[in-house]
């Protein structure tokens, strides 16, 4: 499977991202800066973690703008997939690819610490790695990472299977709204998440919990 | 409002510039004339305390900068040491405390910025960053809105930049409780034949600015910063800088890919006094004149002075002298990053400093002495007064458990997790030891088993008690917290923070730290690489602890045996490394008189430096033998915190017995120094362990096993057990319950 990490002004977890995706397929994604024409032929489009033009206006809300989420949006409605992780998760859902919002976090404080993560739906290219239930570790590092939607929006995303991780045993670290830490569009092939599965892939990282994304969806793992 | 260069220099003028009259005389001399009012801001720039180390240079020059892994020491933006495999780690300290007690949140978070951009400057890759933290006492009415501000500062440009947090200190004493300090620490990677300097070499090339507008902020900080604060402090605040770290993110891109274009000459960020700052140092530094236009210089505000130009303290700057034949492709690496690209000025080989404004010529200085004649001073000086042993028969009694409990959950012991959490801990993913250890660790990205180990350490209490031992202290504790993760200290970094060096007394207490510092750093061989010195940390008259904060840096071979703090299972022995017979045997200074019964007496703990040398290495070399399971030192609260802090960080338990014949308050609570504990994974009748101590004894070095890890509590001697869950409820509690208004 060929990646692509899009990089915007200001993110900064592109490199972990990339070394993540490197490390696991065995294959450098290709990087697409954001001023690109277009987005090279991928299955898969990463838009990693960070602070997109400094989160001024709004988290997300400056790149989501930007001609290159055309590209994606068209990619995603051909069926191709796109992984946002945290600034990436808040640009994919300013850009309208996912429902909902991501508010301050309820302490209004940065949190950088590890949950757990249950895995709500396995049964997603994205989630393969998992079993359904499953509890994994996964670091958080955010500002804004309070997920909240409508009660009618909420409804759907839990009854179409919609809801991809949830923070468990009490771990919720921002106050997000029936502890959703991770959800897909409605085809499944866009994946929104605050947490951080590309730190957590090796023994260096002290666990490799985050691994099984990424071995999910790029195939065997190297 | 436009101020005319013409503008009359009066006496008044000149104090309000923190000069003193025989140092506008010696301008006079220098250049023959009176100065217009954008030389006197250029003078005051230049010759203020925290630009000319004046006071404090004589005494620098007396430190081991120089070994053979140094490649480039104090001097340059940062230091840079080799690390082998043809790279180096660059790195320094600087503080931010003045704006950082007039707005918290920009003065921490500028301080962040600055000390990453003195890295970057050098071509290195900002990899590490900690900050040391002095607030006062807990129960003062700004201490909280203070830490809170700093603390989100701090978090608010590190997280954004996107470099790992691993390390640093949060004090608290009423003796801050008008100047805070906050020190900054950063530090990178870069090839060793690819290392960037400030000065600048041939004529007639164009001097080119790049990055942020310059604006009004920050006009006269570093004149601001050099000066003791009264009760118009608040009035102060426009000489706070704002930072943006989207601005710096950018910035650090754009220099790193500049840099590989092979266009830089010479390159220099623009921190303290902006404009003037660097301009003269790249100037001085190549024996090159420089010319400045500055109707070129992108400003983002209207009308702004020459004088106002040459002042500001606008972040995310820097300027640089560019191969001209490569001016077009520098200056699309910077539009790419649509950051300000303006070539500002030449290089001339006339030693002059010439600033060009709106067709006049706003000052003309001699620009080697604007550098080197700055005023230097041997200020008078008085020998510390060292306090009296406490009496052989004076030590206080407390229940050794309720002792421990209680510091445990006090402001000086408590996990610091409020604040790092809030810091991004693991971003570029090669953090291996995260804040709340021994020091904090990273691995060297792309090579398969090397790390680097950083601490930030100071005891400011000894410091006061007697300057010297606390000087040397210091130096120790770094280089002793670097080897308890079995690396190899290489070097540091000294951020010096005093109070008024007009004061003797002041003086004497930096001339005896800086002695025991230096005593420390060659018995150790662990050279300073970098610094800054913040003097006149003082509020109507009352200076701070005195508190020489020192950074190093060290390096692990191969981190899989890297040791950590906390107890890595049951039934392993515990050897306390480095004891004297008695454990344990100095009160003086310690946190348990402190705390426990508002006492500051009894001498600082003294620093024998062949023992410690000898016990490190002995240290580092079981470590790396693979039999050590877990590593911690003694500082804060002796053997009785740091057995709790090895317990809270696994949730594992230990019983240690006590000796006979000695109290249990001296053996648990004593801060003798040079003490480390260690777990192994031995047979505690077995040879292995014997030729342990056999080599132990051989070096001079009394390692006893004072007790056995397991179970899930803490036993000290004849005490009450204490459950491990009691000490880490104790230990997390203080500090939200604290930030939460509930305890003081």
């Amino acid at each position: 499977m060929k990646s692509a990490v899009i990089v915007f002004p200001g993110l900064n977890r592109d490199r972990d991202m990339i070394a993540a995706l490197t490390k696991v397929s065995g294959t450098a994604p290709a990087i697409v800066w954001h001023q690109d024409a277009d987005l090279p032929d991928v299955d898969l489009a990463v838009i990693p973690g960070g602070f997109s033009y400094g989160d001024y206006l709004r988290c997300g809300a400056i790149a989501a703008r930007s001609p290159i989420m055309d590209k994606v949006r068209a990619h995603a409605a051909r069926g191709g997939k796109v992984l946002g992780v945290c600034n990436g998760f808040q640009i994919l859902i300013e850009a309208g690819l996912l429902p909902g919002a991501l508010m301050r976090n309820m302490s209004l404080k940065f949190v950088c610490r590890e949950v757990k993560l249950e895995v709500v739906n396995a049964d997603t290219d994205f989630t393969r790695g998992y079993s359904k239930g499953q509890i994994i570790r996964c670091p958080v590092a955010h500002h804004d990472g309070n997920y909240f939607a409508d009660a009618e929006t909420i409804a759907r995303l839990e009854g179409n299977g919609q809801v991809a991780f949830r923070y468990a045993e009490g771990t919720n670290p921002n106050g997000s709204i029936n502890d959703i830490a991770g959800i897909f569009n409605e085809q499944k092939n866009v994946l929104g998440l605050m947490p951080h599965p590309e730190n957590l892939i090796e023994a260096a990282h002290g666990g490799d919990d985050g691994r099984a994304l990424f071995t999910g969806l790029l195939g065997n793992a190297a | 409002m436009t101020i005319p260069n013409d503008i009359r220099i009066t006496p008044e003028l000149v104090a309000d510039h923190g000069l003193k009259p025989d140092e506008y005389q010696k301008i006079l001399d220098l250049i023959g004339r009176e100065p217009t009012y954008t030389e006197l801001g250029i003078f005051s720039a230049m010759w203020n305390e925290h630009c000319s180390y004046k006071s404090s240079k004589k005494w620098l020059k007396t430190l081991p900068t120089t070994g053979p892994r140094v490649i480039q020491g104090p001097g340059e933006n940062a230091g840079v040491v080799d690390i082998g495999d043809g790279q180096a780690v660059v790195f320094k300290m600087e503080s931010h405390n003045h704006p950082s007690f007039i707005e918290p949140y920009q003065g921490a978070a500028t301080g962040v910025g600055g000390i990453l951009r003195d890295v970057f400057t050098m071509g290195a890759r900002p990899v590490a960053a900690m900050n040391a933290l002095r607030f006062g006492s807990p129960d003062h009415e700004k201490t909280r809105h203070l830490v809170s501000g700093v603390v989100a500062g701090v978090g608010g440009y590190g997280n954004a930049f996107g470099v790992p947090t691993v390390g640093g200190e949060v004090e608290f004493d009423e003796r801050y409780n008008g100047n805070i300090l906050v020190n900054a620490f950063a530090a990178g990677l870069a090839d060793t034949d690819k290392i960037f300097y400030s000065k600048a070499e041939g004529v007639g090339l164009p001097v080119v600015y790049l990055g942020a507008k310059t604006g009004r902020d920050g006009v006269g900080g570093a004149t601001m910063a050099s000066a003791e604060f009264g009760d118009d402090i608040e009035e102060k605040r426009p000489t706070v800088q704002v930072g943006d770290p989207f601005t710096e993110k950018r910035l650090l891109e754009a220099c790193l890919e500049l840099m590989q274009t092979g266009a830089v000459i010479a390159i220099q960020d623009m921190g303290a006094a902006g404009l003037t700052c660097s301009a003269v140092e790249m100037g001085a530094k190549g024996d090159l004149g420089i010319e400045l236009d500055l109707d070129k210089v992108p400003v983002r505000e209207e009308r702004m002075t020459p004088y106002e130009m040459m002042l500001s303290e606008s972040q995310e700057r820097m300027l640089m002298v560019l191969h001209p034949e490569k001016e077009a492709a520098a200056r699309a690496v910077f539009e790419k990053w649509e950051l300000d690209f303006a070539t500002v000025g030449v290089t001339t080989d006339d030693l002059r400093f010439r600033v060009l404004w709106q067709g006049d010529e706003v000052a003309n200085l001699p620009i080697k002495e604007l550098g080197d004649e700055a005023p230097e001073y041997d200020r008078p000086w008085v020998e510390p007064k060292v306090p009296t042993p406490l009496a052989a028969d004076d030590i206080p009694q407390m229940d050794v458990a309720d002792a421990l409990l209680k510091l445990m959950g006090g402001h000086q012991v408590s996990s610091r997790r409020w604040v790092y959490e809030q810091y991004d801990t693991l971003i570029q993913g090669n953090s291996l030891q995260r804040p709340g250890g021994d020091a904090g660790v990273i691995r060297v990205e792309g090579h398969p088993t090397k790390g680097l180990a950083f601490s930030s350490d100071v005891t400011p209490r000894y410091c006061e008690a007697d300057p010297y031992e606390g000087g040397k202290q210091a130096v120790a504790e770094c280089w002793r917290n670097l080897t308890a993760t079995g690396a190899e200290p290489l070097a540091a970094t000294d951020n010096l923070n005093f109070g008024n060096p007009e004061r003797p007394e002041i003086m004497g207490q930096l001339v005896h730290a800086i002695r025991g510092i230096g005593e420390a750093c060659l018995a150790l061989d662990f050279p300073i690489v970098s610094g800054n010195v913040s003097l006149y940390n003082e509020t109507n008259g009352r200076g701070i602890l005195p508190t020489p904060t020192i950074g190093g840096v060290g390096l692990l071979p191969d981190w899989s045996q890297m040791a950590r703090i906390g107890f890595a299972a049951a039934g392993q022995v515990i050897l306390l490394v480095g004891a004297p017979p008695a454990r344990g045997t100095h009160l003086g200074q310690s946190i348990y008189l402190r705390d426990l019964f508002g006492r500051k007496d009894g001498p600082a703990p003294h620093v024998d430096l062949a023992h410690e040398r000898r016990t490190g290495d002995f240290v580092r070399k079981l470590i790396r033998s693979g039999v050590v399971t877990a590593c911690h030192d003694l500082s804060d609260g002796g053997l009785a915190v740091g057995l709790a802090e090895m317990a809270v960080a696994s949730g594992i338990g230990a019983t240690v017995v006590d000796i006979n014949d000695h109290d249990p308050i001296l053996q648990y609570f004593g801060e003798d120094q040079g003490r480390y504990l260690v777990t192994l994974n031995l047979d505690p009748q077995g040879e292995e362990l014997t030729a342990l101590w056999r080599d132990a004894e051989a070096l001079g070095i009394f390692a006893p096993w004072i007790g056995t890890t397991g179970g899930s509590d803490l036993v000290l001697g004849e005490a009450r057990a204490i459950p491990v869950a009691a000490l880490k409820a104790a230990h997390e509690g203080w500090f939200p319950n604290y930030m939460d208004g509930k305890a003081a």
